[in-house]
């Protein structure tokens, strides 16, 4: 019978070994699902967009297997804290307010935010006085709202659940002018909806408002995810991996 | 609680509690006037009439309130050209209207079924005994009917008015900074739980309001109905 009890012994010890080399990391990704083209659902469902890409990409370079939840994106850095996952790659700004609740890696990719207005409205000036009792438009729980709602007080701000709502609300002649990240606002306008309207004024980048470029955001004290996320995104920056997503959705570096 | 919280956006939802009570006020009103020909419709021996309103009724209370909004402030959005042919885009751009557009016709169908139950509920014999006083159908009904009916409908009408209360943080999604928009912007800068919290609170003390008020209506018009010793 020891002889079976040995067997036994080293087949536990087997299957124990066997079992942590298999057992890579597994990483739970919030996303929102309705920003185009970082994050947006095709027509089956399916999560897709730049930001997918990446987080495919770096869990690819962390070895790592990745799972994809979408989340309202009010309830974006809640649901991560409530743990319903462990990272956020969502296109989400890295700004001094929300280091408060959550940990960022360094960012992996920058785009400024711009005005867009109605073709035909003749707005060209979008400075705070020009754009008086207007109304501007903007997805709620972002920088851009915040940045609307501190600096474009005698404005009136429309805060919107999607982007998405708040387009259709410019090209309907409800809004005067929308404020959203440039990169999502042009692949907008090149569809037939966005064809009422255009850029306008510069683009801003205030850190104080816009942050210092989209991170992915983890629970406080999970320095260690952040560290493979930040190894991962250099990674993919030098190997190339970085250049072929970006170059898939941009004809410009958005890095 | 974070007191530089509440002083940076307690009068926000102060404001947003003002623009609630005048939505579901306003709401409520009109749908009140609105229930009254839908009512009496559904009541109707026409048949024509009688399918109209209960088509009505069935779209508006099968239907989730949410779904009325978004179909009729995104649907306008999307037939500008023909509204504004008519002239009605003028109305339809605004979000205050649309909502109040909606929530009045929503409130209309349930209020014009409390109507019709309240209504149905008077004993034939007070039709009868006006009938042999030699009143016509429209002092009947005015008189002697639609106020019986209104006493037995008060406490449905409470929950109404208590429903649309709650199912108004609703328009905060079609850009209205009613109670419950003011808090989610408000936890959009802070990702302060107690913000929904307090909200809860604000809206269950106007519930209790609401509720105390139509507590002291039913004992006061139903007096008559209770043995003197009750009183």
């Amino acid at each position: 019978m020891k002889i079976f009890k040995i067997l036994a012994a080293a087949g536990l010890a087997l299957a124990t070994v066997i079992g942590a080399a298999n057992a890579e990391m597994k990483i739970r990704i919030g996303t929102e699902g309705a920003y185009p083209p970082f994050n947006f659902k095709d027509a089956s469902g399916e999560l897709k967009g730049f930001d997918v890409d990446i987080a495919k990409a770096l869990c690819a370079e962390m070895k790592a297997e990745c799972s994809f939840v979408a989340q309202d994106w009010d309830g974006i850095i809640p649901a991560l804290l409530a743990k319903k996952y462990d990272a956020i790659i969502a296109s989400m700004s890295i700004t001094e307010e929300r280091k408060k609740k959550v940990d960022f890696t360094e960012k992996y990719y920058s785009t400024p935010a711009k005005f867009i207005v109605d073709k035909k409205g003749g707005i060209s000036d979008v400075s705070a006085d020009a754009l008086k009792g207007k109304n501007i438009g903007a997805q709620g729980s972002t920088i851009h709202a915040n940045f609307l709602e501190d600096v474009y007080k005698s404005s009136t701000i429309k805060l919107y659940k999607t982007q998405d709502e708040a387009n259709a609300d410019l090209a309907s002649g409800r809004l005067d002018a929308i404020l959203a990240d440039s990169a999502v606002l042009l692949e907008w306008l090149k569809t037939k909806d966005g064809g009422c309207c255009k850029f306008t004024g510069p683009g801003f980048n205030d850190p104080k408002y816009f942050g210092v470029g989209a991170g992915i955001a983890v629970r406080k004290g999970e320095t260690d995810l952040a560290a493979s996320f930040n190894k991962a995104i250099k990674a993919i920056r030098a190997n190339g991996v970085y250049k072929k997503i970006n170059d898939k959705y941009f004809p410009f570096d958005v890095y | 609680m974070d007191m530089e919280l509440l002083i940076k956006y307690g009068p926000k939802m102060f404001d947003g509690l003002l623009v609630t009570l005048q939505l579901v006020s306003v709401s409520l009103l009109l749908g009140g006037v609105l229930s009254l020909p839908i009512a009496t419709m559904r009541l109707s021996s026409n048949k024509f009439f009688r399918g109209i309103s209960y088509a009505y009724v069935y779209f508006f209370r099968g239907s989730p309130l949410i779904a009325q909004l978004f179909l009729v402030y995104f649907g306008a959005g999307q037939l500008r050209p023909f509204l504004q042919d008519v002239g009605l885009w003028g109305f339809f751009r605004d979000a205050w209207y649309c909502t109040i557009f909606v929530f009045s016709l929503n409130t209309a169908a349930y209020q014009a079924e409390i109507l019709r139950g309240g209504i149905q509920a008077i004993h034939i014999g007070q039709r009868e005994a006006a009938k042999s006083m030699g009143l016509g159908p429209f002092v009947t009904f005015f008189k002697v009917i639609l106020p019986q009916a209104l006493i037995s409908s008060l406490r449905p009408y409470g929950n109404e008015v208590i429903l649309m209360i709650k199912g108004s943080a609703i328009a905060s999604v079609v850009t209205i900074f009613d109670l419950m928009g003011a808090t989610k912007l408000a936890f959009s800068r802070t990702f302060d739980f107690e913000i929904y919290l307090i909200a809860a609170l604000i809206y269950l003390v106007v519930v209790e309001i609401i509720r105390f008020i139509w507590d002291k209506m039913d004992r006061r018009l139903t007096r008559h109905l209770r043995p003197l010793s009750d009183q």
